[in-house]
């Protein structure tokens, strides 16, 4: 597919999926600083969510990807600030970690510190009655809960 | 050796040697939550040490990559302090280890948020974000232990006072970090140091263990100077990238 404007090419962007989160963009992350053309070469800033997260050189990899396919040379950079935060991530992408059986993150916004403070709502039966099993899950983003009502275990996205 | 370079290859050599030592535990923590968090540990201490690396390479001006300071130097040139390289032990061992380093680098990335280093005040901002969170989860586990059985306080005890030699080097000032000081490079190691002994002070308390007293700190690692266990460490880390120069997957 072929675009011709910044307005395109950073819409196109924004679809690009986490490889680790299913049907979640990097566009309902907030990963995206800025999208800009100058000539033949597209520029792409992108925020890493964690500074060891794997999934960010696969995700610069498919955004290059994008970038070539919509006819420009890539150049995408990695920009540490401002850092991160989970309060970037959309109400779009909060509905889909959900859907994904991912609790999404409460407010970071001050003390700087992660909280992850529970009563966390389960993500299939939205019951608070969970419990913090560990403060770490399968990615650096999660942590593990298990519901007291449905019994399921389930993860919970961290606020940062 | 330029004073910013080494001050950048010590922090990121600290960051790397940690983490591979935490690797080193995984499938041997007591549950495997635990195997979970210390390799969450580990990835972003190896998160913080690429970006520090990749920036030494820019610092130095001879085209290495990151890749060339995690493999490529021999032990004498790693600038990690002593604590991080310490052999594992026991569980404990473990963790009053990563607590007495957790609580260093909090008030170490906090100050750098504010570095007048661009690259530096922006890997901090990050960087003490996943790092308070690692101080929470180390110090829960020293109160857990310390103020547990008496088998898990004794052995709680045993690594602070094995481990506390270690923890004075985090704060020496040689030349290096006064230039840098001066020019609101670099974390001055007196105000951490304060803050250091608050966190660990009222840690160890809440825990039940006793600190030692002042003596005699043992230091070396951040000039090249290291203990022969660290010899394999260095080994281990390097040896599939040397058997398979420039390699990939």
């Amino acid at each position: 597919m072929s675009v011709t404007t910044v307005a395109g090419l950073d819409e196109l962007v924004r679809e690009v999926e986490d490889p680790e989160l299913p049907h979640v963009t990097i566009g309902d992350l907030g990963i995206v600083r800025s999208v800009t053309i100058e000539g033949v070469v597209a520029t792409v800033e992108l925020t890493p969510t964690y500074t060891g997260c794997p999934a960010t050189e696969q995700i610069r990899d498919d955004v290059a990807d994008v970038i070539v396919g919509a006819g420009f040379v890539p150049d995408v950079r990695l920009v540490l600030s401002p850092a991160w935060t989970t309060d970037w991530i959309t109400e779009r992408g909060r509905r889909r970690l959900r859907r994904a059986g991912i609790a999404p993150p409460s407010c970071a916004a001050e003390p700087s510190v992660t909280h992850v403070e529970p009563p966390v709502a389960c993500p299939r039966c939205g019951s608070r009655r969970s419990r913090l099993i560990s403060h770490f899950g399968g990615t650096a983003c999660k942590a593990s809960y298990v519901c007291g009502a449905c019994q399921e275990p389930f993860e919970h996205f961290k606020a940062l | 050796m330029d004073a910013l370079l080494t001050y950048v290859l010590r922090q990121g050599d600290r960051a790397l040697v940690l983490a591979q030592r935490l690797q080193e535990v995984i499938t041997h923590a007591p549950e495997i939550e635990e195997d979970m968090a210390l390799a969450n540990l580990a990835l972003d201490l190896i998160g913080q040490a690429r970006t520090l690396y990749t920036y030494a390479g820019q610092v130095e001006g001879l085209d290495h990559d990151e890749d060339h300071f995690a493999y490529w130097r021999d032990q004498h040139e790693f600038l990690n302090p002593l604590l991080v390289e310490q052999p594992n032990g026991d569980f404990a061992h473990v963790i009053v280890r990563q607590f007495l380093h957790d609580a260093y680098a909090l008030p170490f990335w906090s100050t750098m948020t504010s570095s007048t280093d661009e690259v530096l005040a922006a890997l901090a901002q990050k960087a003490v974000k996943e790092t308070g969170y690692h101080l929470r989860h180390s110090r829960s586990w020293v109160v857990r232990l310390g103020d547990g059985t008496g088998e898990s306080h004794r052995r709680a005890q045993r690594a602070v006072d094995a481990l506390w030699r270690f923890t004075g080097e985090l704060f020496e000032a040689d030349d290096v970090e006064r230039e840098l000081v001066a020019a609101g490079v670099a974390a001055d190691p007196d105000s951490i140091r304060q803050a250091w002994q608050a966190t660990v002070s009222e840690a160890l308390d809440e825990a039940t263990l006793t600190e030692p007293a002042a003596g005699v700190m043992q230091t070396g690692g951040r000039s090249g100077r290291h203990s022969e266990a660290f010899s394999y460490l260095v080994g281990e880390l390097q040896v599939v990238a040397r058997a398979h120069p420039g390699a990939s997957w």
